[in-house]
């Protein structure tokens, strides 16, 4: 689903990603990990065609970036830790204003609604969500359009532990239906419950990978530390 | 071309929709269009002859001030929430997204001068209600949003921002404030068509070839 | 490490011997103007500079576009320097102008379509200039300068042109009686030959500062690359 190799991230003279080589198979749900600075949110916006690589080869849902990008971007979805929200609109009215922009007509609305459970406050202005409210809707405009594939950076940033975990039930139940989902988070524990997938990336490359199954949580931390002290995998 | 029209016909009314509720923006240009006329009362002192001979140039210089209040806050409202990334990260061309702000942008100046023309008409008594003269502010402001949309979509990337809009903008809109100045003194003051008409021809030359090329670049200054 | 190439040394000499020829013709060779006396020979430097400030103002717009099509680095800086060098030039011209202007028409600013103008694009110099100033991603600062001086590139003709249905001042320089009343004069051969060679010396000095520019340029670059290497071997 996701091809990326050597790829090259170059602001000036300052390389962020250095010859990345990364895999995702569809239908995979992956946390991406790592200390800041080491690539994430650049790795995924380059994903999200919102970024232009400086060099390498990346394909996502058999699209090649960045050429095309306009393509890609039917399927896709994306949740960043901005909530990409207009506040002076209703919650009804964003998510009607962004499917006029991906050719989606209103009928799906009350449905995304119920799913992220905000439905009875369809009519409100989002100036007046919480924080955890409006990242709920952002998931909602997110899966509109029924993307196959989901971008998520750090979703849980600024989250309540009880926002968190209705976000993590939606998460599951979102990624349930077959989606490809990448996620960049911090959270060690989180990324573990939710994902079947940690890759860690430092320094602009891919340090380690692993899979979540029947991983017990010291080897969690070793696969983090090592991860960060040692070279690539 | 029926999904284009329709994304840029969607970024209008969610700019319109998102001005009604707040009003902010157009109450801001609005005040601040009366306060310069204000100015220019007193600063010029105008006796009855002269006024009329410089309302062309007042007005202009109102609605270029006023107007880039409103280029910046509509700019400024895409990027802090990063909406700017929403627009990004749908499958519509990046010019339906200037074409979008930039009718956006166009509409609000437009309905500040609905204002600040009657306005002006009563205070000084000069009627300002040719279909000639109209048509001059149309196309003046036209050029001037398609302009100012674009350098406020690069100025907001920027870390001067606001204060760095009217210093890009204004050395560029020459040509229009000029045209404009002497085109709408000219139907004011009843001259001729015949002396008219190169100032006019001024004016829709410079939105043709602006709207043309900020189009073409516009990709480039939204990309990363 | 960018060796200085011999062609640019070569270049060096050229350009200072030009102008130094020039200034020999301007001062000695070209006759004294009978109206205006020695002051004239202000109006030399005064076109030869103007006109180097606009070649720099079309090299900026031109790179502008080469830079966008290509993205290499060196568009961006020729089209800074290229913005610097004429900044510097059409200063100079415009207080030769003011030199000039003064005994002859008693003033030291005329609201003329070509001085006018002049100003104008000087404002937007500063204006480049701070737009980059602004901006920290060396990607988007290369962009937008591009942007603009594409922009300014399209806009300044049409600010002349308006200004010029305007008004006028300027001296028709070359040419009738009509001329010498408006504060023109005629050329005979002599002052021809300075006039030219003047443009043409001043022509090879503006590439002869631009290519050291450009050169600056990269050695910047090269250090700063350089330094970020000696830091990342360090940790």
């Amino acid at each position: 689903m996701i091809t990326v190799k050597k790829l090259v991230k170059r602001f000036g003279p300052i390389a962020v990603l250095r010859e990345l080589d990364f895999e995702v198979n569809s239908g995979e749900f992956v946390a991406l990990l790592g200390p800041n600075g080491a690539g994430k949110t650049t790795l995924l916006r380059i994903l999200s065609s919102l970024m232009r690589p400086t060099s390498g080869f990346v394909q996502v849902a058999s699209y090649r970036l960045p050429s095309q990008g306009a393509s890609l971007r039917a399927k896709l979805g994306v949740v960043s830790h901005q909530p990409l929200l207009y506040g002076d609109l209703t919650a009804a009215e964003n998510l009607q204003f962004f499917g006029k922009l991906y050719s989606i007509g209103p009928n799906r609305i009350p449905e995304i609604l119920d799913l992220v459970g905000l439905l009875p406050r369809r009519d409100d202005l989002v100036r007046t969500f919480s924080r955890g409210m409006q990242q709920r809707l952002a998931i909602g405009r997110a899966i509109l359009h029924d993307p196959t594939i989901l971008l998520l950076d750090e979703p849980h940033t600024g989250l309540d532990q009880a926002a968190g975990e209705i976000l993590d039930r939606i998460l599951k139940d979102v990624a349930l239906e077959g989606r490809t989902v990448v996620m960049t988070s911090h959270d060690l524990v989180r990324s573990a419950e939710l994902a079947s997938r940690l890759v860690l990336l430092s320094k602009g490359k891919i340090a380690r990978s692993t899979s979540t199954i029947n991983l017990a949580p010291t080897d969690l931390v070793d696969f983090y530390k090592s991860g960060l002290e040692g070279g690539q995998s | 071309m029926k999904a284009f029209l329709k994304s840029v016909g969607a970024i209008i009314w969610k700019d319109i929709k998102t001005e009604w509720r707040t009003r902010e923006n157009l109450s801001a240009m609005l005040v601040f269009s009366l306060l310069v006329i204000l100015i220019f009362n007193f600063a010029l002192e105008l006796d009855l002859r002269a006024r009329e001979s410089l309302a062309g140039g007042v007005l202009w210089a109102t609605f270029i001030f006023a107007g880039t209040i409103g280029l910046n806050r509509s700019m400024a409202v895409e990027k802090d929430r990063g909406c700017l990334d929403g627009l990004l990260l749908a499958p519509v061309d990046r010019s339906a997204i200037f074409i979008g702000k930039t009718v956006g942008n166009l509409f609000f100046m437009l309905v500040v001068e609905a204002i600040v023309l009657p306005t002006f008409s009563f205070l000084y008594g000069i009627s300002v209600f040719q279909p000639g003269f109209l048509g001059v502010v149309l196309l003046g402001s036209i050029g001037y949003s398609a302009v100012g949309t674009l350098l406020a979509t690069m100025v907001v990337q920027t870390r001067t921002r606001d204060i760095l809009l009217p210093i890009l903008l204004f050395p560029l809109t020459l040509p229009v404030v000029i045209a404009a100045v002497k085109a709408s003194q000219g139907f004011i003051q009843s001259v001729p068509f015949a002396e008219i008409s190169i100032w006019v021809n001024i004016l829709i030359t410079y939105d043709l070839i602006f709207f043309t090329v900020a189009i073409m670049v516009f990709d480039y200054i939204l990309e990363e | 490490m960018l060796e200085k190439p011999r062609l640019l040394t070569g270049l060096d000499i050229l350009s200072a011997l030009m102008v130094l020829i020039a200034a020999g013709l301007v001062f000695f060779y070209a006759p004294v103007e009978q109206l205006m006396g020695q002051v004239q020979k202000v109006f030399y430097f005064h076109v030869a500079t103007a006109w180097v400030g606009m070649l720099g103002f079309m090299v900026a717009g031109v790179a502008g576009v080469l830079y966008l099509r290509t993205e290499q680095e060196k568009w961006d800086i020729a089209g800074l320097g290229a913005v610097e060098i004429s900044l510097v030039f059409f200063m100079v011209a415009i207080m030769m102008g003011s030199i000039w202007a003064r005994p002859i028409w008693n003033t030291w600013w005329t609201w003329d379509p070509r001085l006018t103008t002049a100003a104008i694009v000087e404002l937007i110099y500063a204006a480049y200039l701070l737009l980059r100033s602004g901006l920290d991603d060396p990607g988007k600062r290369a962009r937008f300068s591009a942007i603009y001086a594409i922009f300014g590139f399209f806009s300044v003709p049409l600010t002349f042109i308006s200004i010029r249905l305007l008004r006028t001042i300027h001296p028709v320089v070359i040419g009738s009686a009509e001329a010498a009343s408006q504060g023109g004069f005629n050329m005979d051969a002599p002052m021809k030959t300075a006039f030219f060679f003047s443009l043409a010396a001043f022509s090879v000095f503006f590439v002869n500062l631009l290519w050291h520019r450009i050169r600056l340029g990269k050695l910047q670059t090269e250090v700063i690359q350089l330094r970020i290497q000696s830091y990342e071997k360090e940790s």
